[in-house]
């Protein structure tokens, strides 16, 4: 593998990547708006942690990005001053936190996912790109289960419990198709060894998700036509204000560390 | 010993969490959680109390499982103990070869 070039392979690996760090930069900082306002002080923690986690993968993977990139940016330049268009992260992962139900079932859905995908680029023959994976599969794995316990619980829970998660549930499955959305970037990245096509994951992500959602009492939504883009630069109206605010420091004070 | 008062409705129960920082040790209480049930409450403890590589096994029990000796009752519980020194096993004379005890 080239680690310094421009040419397209390395084009090709950074978009791959940046898909991945992107939705998970883009996800943890949508669970950290939590802190502070969790239901409980024990699950505020909980959700701190998870958004810190996620932000740590992001940034394992913006490094390799940076290093394969060969522009010399580095990660914070990646995160904090790229524009929205930019951002490749799933449009799943930047819509509003809106209540505790959708926070978790959006954990689960997406970390379930995350889950199979970090294993399979276990076996990447990129070898930093295994080893961030083999990393991350572990947090990942105590994400899931801790998403679906509460996904259990509040399903199969009270009257109201389970009307928030069904529509939820209802409301976040159309953003499900983007994951498995067959791309020509994911079958470069599959043919060459570097990655896995995200649509080969589909039926090892349902065979997790779908006898969850059925133990918790809620209804899966038929699949429709709708398909979201984020992955592809286009995003929800929702992008644009959460980068406001992630990004206000370091263009308002651009360099600035602590 | 009282029974202790049931949970307040509305109110998820009090779980105390007990952690063993290493293989051998023994698990030391420290501290408590609210958790609707138990495997929550092994997860809220899991991040309330081992966030910073503090332990590698968790128990939590449920904190009206637990009895308690009444403090109203420590003069006749304890404190007959104090003088009867010669329950230490300190009166004896070891050799000073012999070391940790």
């Amino acid at each position: 593998m080239k680690s310094t070039t421009s040419d397209g392979a390395a084009i090709a690996q950074v978009d791959y990547l940046l898909r991945i760090a992107d939705s998970t930069l883009i996800l943890g900082q949508r669970v950290s708006e939590w802190c502070g306002h969790g239901p409980i002080l024990e699950e505020d923690i909980a959700l701190a942690n998870t958004a810190l986690d996620m932000i740590g993968q992001a940034r394992l993977l913006l490094g390799h990005v940076c290093k394969l990139d060969g522009r010399g940016r580095d990660e914070d330049q990646f995160a904090f001053l790229r524009a929205e268009g930019e951002f490749r992260n799933v449009t799943m992962v930047e819509l509003p936190n809106y209540d505790f139900a959708r926070t978790v079932l959006r954990n689960f859905l997406f970390c379930s996912f995350l889950l199979r995908l970090w294993q399979a680029l276990s076996a990447s023959r990129d070898a930093e790109l295994a080893a961030i994976a083999a990393k991350s599969l572990k947090e990942t794995r105590y994400h899931v289960r801790h998403a679906a316990d509460w996904t259990l619980r509040l399903g199969d829970g009270t009257d109201e419990s389970r009307l928030r998660m069904q529509t939820a549930l209802d409301d976040l499955w159309p953003y499900t198709a983007e994951l498995f959305a067959p791309s020509t970037e994911d079958d470069a990245a599959a043919d060459s060894g570097f990655g896995v096509a995200w649509s080969s994951l589909q039926a090892l992500w349902e065979a997790g998700v779908l006898p969850v959602l059925a133990d918790a009492t809620l209804r899966s939504p038929v699949p429709g036509a709708f398909l979201s883009r984020g992955k592809n630069g286009i995003h929800s109206e929702h992008l644009g204000r959460l980068l406001a605010e992630m990004q206000f420091l370091q263009r308002a004070y651009p360099g600035n560390t602590w | 010993m009282t029974e202790q008062a049931p949970p307040t409705p509305g109110q998820w129960p009090l779980w105390e969490i007990f952690i063993r920082s290493r293989n051998g040790l023994d698990h030391k209480h420290c501290g408590s959680v609210h958790a609707p049930d138990a495997t929550m409450a092994l997860q809220m403890a899991r991040d309330v109390y081992t966030r910073r590589m503090e332990g590698v096994s968790i128990w939590a029990v449920r904190a009206d499982h637990i009895h308690a000796s009444d403090p109203d009752a420590k003069a006749e519980m304890f404190d007959p103990a104090d003088d009867k020194i010669y329950r230490h096993p300190t009166f004896y004379k070891l050799p000073d070869e012999v070391d940790y005890i």
